[in-house]
């Protein structure tokens, strides 16, 4: 059994709940331990480095500084989250940085999407896959900081990432190709300018429809939550017709599993999942 | 190979000197290629693009760079940074001037953004973590918007997805820790 750190981050424990109970659903028939760390804070996201860098730092660090106390990996499955891990650990690493709650800067930290692309992983879901999601057309929407900047993710290929496709391809699914795969949705306006984030959004999902995909699949609370709640207000501006689900990775992996609770993940989203997914024979 | 980049006397353009010491980037190495503002998701609603906003930094247009739209509404996603031939961490430059921005007390270009960051750290802390509800109707409170979103707000409430109670745990008093150094300037 694998045993790993968790930090869920402030939206999982909201509108992400559907993440976190899939992330929990998933480690668990792979057999991977989950220790969500003790007390921990907000990471700052992006209101914290757009008002002042070194507070940014320090939100983030105290987290880092907990995780620090064991010597496992720490597993971070929202991006706003992760990027600001990896800015602590190139501040502390590159530049020496002294943080107030003393931090070393060797915690290996993992974005949820990259972990469970680890190819062990791989080799245990290939395995214990029960439902092929075969026919099930996806957009691979990687969005912005899980590839960007590359000199802070590591992913070489950043401009046409293929990763989240090799996951899908083997549960089975059919992932299209298409160019905006790593196109931002603007989830750091969506409360000040929402007609900004509309735009996006329309562009995103028009995108992926005009690929013929069935359902975008992310890997990010903010993309989730922005493109999968907006799209019958976006009707009413544009005239077009979406109705596109936006799913998370780890729901998928839980479907391809045999997880129990896929329905009841699929139940909180605002655009309906389970009507092409049982169209396609998955439910 | 010849060196394109333009030709400044920093000591005549404090604010240049300003940017580049507080971002740690070259903003002298732009050659005003435009591969920055060609990728730029946003650009279409920005006031100046950022190509423009180099240049402008260049010739020490302080107070234009420090009020315009621009840097409120860039929403970080780096395709910018990663496109420029000269490495130019651009989205890097956009947090040092919003930081400046704030620290030199000047009119934002951009009212209700400022005012979410602020509540979002408000938020942060008083509670430690973000509780979304408590997050946006404080941010509401602040706008005077009550209507805008209140439909999706209800679905969202209806499919489990907002939280009315926010969580308990201990780690809150540490991040006050955090705050009171900052206030008090001890950390800068």
């Amino acid at each position: 059994m694998k045993e790993i750190s968790y930090y869920p981050g402030c939206s999982l424990h909201g509108t992400a709940r559907e993440y976190d109970d899939s992330i929990r659903g998933v480690s668990k028939l792979l057999n991977i331990g989950l220790h969500e760390l003790e007390d921990w804070t907000c990471c700052g996201a992006s209101s914290a480095h757009c008002t002042d860098e070194e507070l940014a730092i320090e939100l983030a660090a105290r987290n880092l500084a907990i995780a620090q106390k064991s010597d496992r990996e720490l597993l971070v499955p929202c991006v706003a989250c992760y990027s600001r891990f990896k800015a602590v650990e190139k501040e502390v690493k590159d530049h020496s940085k002294k943080v107030y709650f003393h931090y070393e800067g060797n915690v290996p930290i993992r974005y949820a999407l990259d972990f469970f692309c680890d190819s062990e992983i791989l080799e245990e879901v290939k395995k214990k896959r029960v439902k092929p999601l075969s026919g099930l057309k996806v957009a691979c929407y990687y969005g912005c900081l899980t590839v960007r900047p590359p000199k802070v993710t590591g992913i070489r290929d950043y401009e046409n990432p293929q990763h989240m496709d090799r996951l899908m391809k083997l549960l089975g699914a059919d992932p299209v190709p298409w160019s905006y795969k790593t196109d931002c949705c603007g989830a750091s306006l969506v409360m000040t300018r929402t007609d900004i984030v509309r735009k996006l959004n329309d562009r995103l999902l028009s995108m992926a429809m005009e690929a013929e995909a069935d359902c975008l699949v992310t890997g990010c609370p903010m993309c989730q939550a922005n493109l999968d709640t907006r799209q019958e207000e976006l009707e009413k501006e544009t005239g077009k017709k979406y109705d596109l689900p936006i799913l998370y990775f780890t729901e998928l992996m839980g479907l391809a599993l045999g997880h129990r609770d896929v329905k009841k993940w699929f139940n909180r989203h605002i655009t309906d999942p389970i009507k092409v997914l049982t169209a396609r024979g998955l439910m | 190979m010849m060196d394109q980049s333009v030709q400044v006397n920093q000591k005549e353009n404090p604010f240049l000197s300003e940017v580049t010491q507080a971002s740690g980037e070259k903003i002298q190495a732009c050659f005003q290629c435009q591969k920055c503002s060609a990728g730029c998701p946003i650009a279409y609603a920005m006031d100046i693009l950022p190509n423009q906003m180099l240049r402008h930094i260049q010739y020490d247009h302080r107070e234009k760079v420090l009020t315009s739209k621009t840097i409120w509404i860039c929403a970080s996603c780096y395709t910018c940074s990663v496109r420029c031939p000269n490495n130019i961490d651009i989205t890097r430059i956009m947090d040092t001037l919003r930081n400046l921005s704030i620290r030199s007390g000047v009119e934002p270009g951009e009212k209700d953004i400022p005012v979410f960051h602020n509540v979002f750290l408000d938020t942060i802390k008083t509670r430690g973590r973000i509780h979304e509800l408590s997050l946006i109707l404080q941010f509401k409170s602040k706008t005077k918007d009550f209507l805008k979103d209140a439909g999706l707000g209800w679905k969202m409430f209806r499919k489990g997805k907002i939280k009315i109670l926010p969580s308990r745990f201990g780690g809150g008093k540490e991040i006050q820790e955090i705050f009171n150094a900052f206030e008090k300037g001890e950390r800068r």
